[in-house]
């Protein structure tokens, strides 16, 4: 399996407080990547350095060098858009917009061009199927998507996030806002779209790591402390903190 | 896809455009109207204009009677307003248990303030000018700018009545006081603030308005005291300035009067920006 | 003891006076009710229903009198509406521009001038599109007068612009910060995301001001009435007008008799308009309470 995003000696600043150090970390083509850490560690600024929805913070500087399939992110003119298209986000609050639920997935395709009704049916059908939401939803893609429950939601949300055709998929704690049940449906839901993405997922539930990732990362107060497969990290991990962390000592 | 980008980016700068240009406009407008009246205006100041009355032997024009009607006809709106509206809001806020009659009160306040002053003025006239045969009066200006400017000073006293803690209350039934005991010593010193916002918005309403005083308060410009001035016919500025603008021709003195409101609303903006701000930090403290 | 009993007595009779100042503004809007509807329904039976809404000659003076008010019941409506086509989209994208693009900076000095530009009174509006905008009207389109629909289109749309923009401003920075962080991961940009997620989560808050807007345009006399010519025609854009709130105001201070009367169902007529308006927008209000 080949390296998709390479990260090397990368640094982040808010102003003057160093927030990450000198990450190294290679994330594989069809793997599932956890981040996980207690809050404030750097772990949901670092998702979204991915994608470079950093840009949306004011006063962050950036350092080193985060290389996906060969494009430069780090303080590069990359085509944001065309990035964003590629490497897609979920979020911790399901966001659906106040439109109808055709309307939400047909809306990423429409900005990237596609204008065909008929193209757009199909894609959106496809990506519904795709996030397993399609049968629940199929009677009334005309009506409006905040109707959802949110599990349905958020399912709605990765689905409009695989309308743009992405390659890779961040999750920043998708499941933390939901419920059990449905936060058992997204985790088949990601594990069925390992097949097809790559997938980085951010949590705060140690369990859900376990139970979906092949690769864990494990940050601590800006520093990414090991990184190894799943596994490693919670039979045998290296370092004492980690192995603090993941059995529950402390976070 | 070349396309696609150089739609999109077409998009992108068209709608910021538009939307840039339409504030430039807005701003625009704004800046003229002041910067017309106040150019306009500057040249016909003089001490004589604002602190004589009108005289035909002379032929001279002076706003003082105006300026006295409308500091007579503000205050007496107020003696008003102030018990009527606090108290209106005391209730909704404070005694209303029954929602359905809350409701019904608060869909008559908002009545009351989509109502055009027009007829305002003209239900006015009917009612006090006529029924109550108060003439055509400030008084009867004054009652009528009361009922239009209630909402105004309802819904602002309503707002600070609403953002006093629960625990306040507490504290003062618990020591034993009654319900009106605690409202006078604890809950209304808290509003103090808010309800002189509300007060500062409805002057600023007050000064402005002339539909509703034109039949009610009439036109004249004579020179009162303030008891006199009551019961009988008087103009206020905005009225004052309809009158020479539009049937005397008057442009100059037009002009001045429209400068001074001008000021007058800045500094009604001002003062009540200011206030808000302070009522947000307290609460912040709080 | 005696001491309690009066405080008892003073709460009883504090609750008693709040409870009647509450009750008092239902009073004060059917006394209003009251007075408009027994003084504004004896024209309309003298003068017949449909002769007095759909008559188009209005000649309260002449010798062979009229009292048909269709005349100032259209123009109302398309100085109303005119207003609102030139005051929406510049209100609107004022507004946008305020939520979204703007600089703190720049965002607070043009809400002061917004400000501002609320709190001038309606005369002060009425005077200066006489001297500005009624000669250059004249001039640009070479007419006899330039006092006209057009003068007050003009001058309402800017009158309605306050309130359309703060509601707005308010409605588009009420929608939730993830909305946008959604659109922006999807690829789209800044503009795309305001105009096409935000704008449309904030359409009731926009619709809301635009009733508010209509409110404050058919309600406006004043300005109007220095403006727009006061002859009782057929509107058209350059024809001199006479609105609602002008024929009760032009005529009001030298009426008798039926004329007096008419005046009334006039500002009866008005004030039906304005009901309505208030209904709307308390329906708008009440859909967005559920949803939310």
């Amino acid at each position: 399996m080949n390296s998709l995003i390479s990260v090397r000696n990368f640094n982040l600043y808010y102003g003057d407080n160093h927030a990450l150090h000198n990450i190294n970390m290679d994330i594989m083509e069809h793997e599932i990547t956890a981040l996980i850490g207690p809050s404030g560690c750097g772990k949901s600024t670092f998702l979204r350095c991915l994608n470079r929805m950093n840009d949306l913070i004011e006063n962050v500087r950036l350092d080193g060098s985060i290389v996906y399939k060969g494009q430069e992110l780090v303080n590069s003119k990359v085509n944001v858009s065309a990035l964003r298209k590629s490497v897609g986000m979920v979020f911790q609050k399901p966001n659906p917009f106040a439109m109808s639920i055709y309307d939400n997935i047909a809306y990423g395709p429409r900005i990237h061009g596609v204008k065909n009704r008929s193209a757009l049916d199909e894609i959106v059908e496809s990506s519904l199927k795709k996030a397993a939401i399609f049968d629940e939803v199929k009677d009334r893609l005309k009506s409006s998507a905040l109707g959802l429950s949110g599990g349905q939601q958020q399912r709605l949300c990765i689905a409009r996030a695989l309308a743009v055709e992405p390659e890779v998929l961040l999750m920043d704690e998708p499941t933390s806002a939901l419920d059990p049940i449905s936060t058992g449906k997204i985790e088949e839901l990601t594990c069925e779209l390992k097949k097809k993405y790559s997938i980085v997922i951010v949590t705060h539930n140690m369990q859900q790591a376990l139970r979906i990732s092949d690769k864990t990362a494990f940050f601590l107060l800006g520093d990414l402390v090991e990184m190894d497969s799943t596994d490693n990290i919670f039979t045998k991990p290296k370092d004492k903190r980690c192995e603090d962390y993941v059995t529950g000592r402390f976070g | 896809m070349i396309s696609n980008r150089l739609e999109r980016c077409i998009y992108h700068n068209v709608m910021l455009f538009l939307a840039f240009m339409a504030t430039v406009f807005t701003v625009f407008i704004v800046v003229f109207i002041i910067g017309y009246v106040l150019i306009r205006a500057i040249p016909h100041v003089s001490w004589e204009l604002l602190s004589t009355k009108p005289s035909y032997i002379n032929e001279t024009i002076g706003l003082l009677p105006d300026i006295l009607n409308t500091v007579y006809i503000v205050f007496a709106t107020l003696v008003f307003v102030l018990p009527l509206g606090v108290g209106a809001a005391v209730y909704l806020s404070e005694y209303a248990k029954n929602i359905k009659v809350k409701r019904t009160i608060e869909y008559a306040i908002e009545s009351l303030a989509g109502i055009p002053s027009i007829i305002y003025g003209l239900v006015g006239m009917l009612i006090f000018c006529q029924y109550m045969s108060l003439k055509t009066s400030l008084l009867a200006g004054a009652l009528t700018l009361t009922i239009m400017n209630l909402p105004t000073i309802i819904r602002t006293t309503q707002e600070s009545l609403d953002s006093v803690p629960i625990s306040y209350r507490e504290g003062a039934f618990g020591l034993g006081a009654n319900k009106w005991y605690t409202i006078r010593t604890v809950v209304l010193p808290c509003c103090i603030d808010g309800i002189v916002t509300g007060c500062i918005l409805a002057v600023g309403r007050m000064l402005g308005e002339s539909a509703a005083l034109l039949f009610t308060a009439g036109f004249a410009h004579k020179l009162n005291g303030f008891i006199d001035a009551l019961s009988s016919s008087g103009s206020t500025m905005t009225v004052a300035l309809y009158v020479y603008a539009k049937e005397q021709g008057r442009f100059d003195v037009a002009f001045v009067i429209a400068a001074i409101m001008l000021l007058m609303s800045l500094m009604i903006n001002y003062t009540a920006g200011y206030l808000s701000k302070r009522i947000q930090r307290k609460r912040l403290v709080k | 003891m005696k001491n309690r009993i009066q405080q008892d007595f003073t709460d009883i009779l504090a609750k008693g006076i709040f409870t009647f100042l509450g009750y008092l503004n239902i009073v004060f809007v059917v006394v209003i009710c009251f007075y408009l509807i027994i003084s504004g329904i004896p024209a309309i039976f003298k003068v017949g229903f449909t002769d007095f809404i759909f008559g188009t000659r209005w000649a309260s003076t002449a010798q062979d009198r009229a009292f048909g008010i269709l005349p100032f019941i259209l123009t109302s409506v398309y100085g109303t509406f005119g207003a609102l086509l030139i005051g929406l989209p510049l209100g609107f994208f004022t507004s946008v521009y305020l939520a979204k693009f703007a600089n703190k900076k720049v965002k607070s000095f043009v809400e002061s001038t917004v400000d501002l530009l609320a709190g001038i009174p309606s005369v002060v509006f009425g005077f200066i599109g006489m001297l500005v905008l009624v000669p250059s009207i004249q001039y640009v389109f070479d007419l006899p007068d330039g006092s006209s629909l057009l003068a007050a289109i003009l001058v309402l749309s800017i009158m309605i612009l306050p309130s359309i923009i703060k509601v707005s401003i308010g409605a588009i920075q009420s929608v939730p910060y993830e909305y946008e962080l959604g659109s922006l991961a999807l690829g789209a940009n800044r503009v795309e995301t305001v105009y096409k997620v935000l704008v449309p989560a904030a359409r009731r808050g926009i619709s809301i001001a635009v009733v508010l807007g209509v409110g404050r345009a058919i309600g406006e006399a004043m300005a109007v009435m220095m403006v727009a010519g006061n002859v009782a025609n057929m509107p058209g854009i350059f024809e001199s007008v006479r609105f609602l709130t002008t024929a009760v105001a032009s005529e009001m201070s030298y009426s008798s008799g039926l004329q007096r009367e008419a005046l009334f169902s006039i500002a009866l007529v008005l004030f039906i308009f304005i009901m309505a308006i208030n209904a709307v927008l308390n329906l708008v209000m009440k859909k967005r309470g559920k949803t939310k």
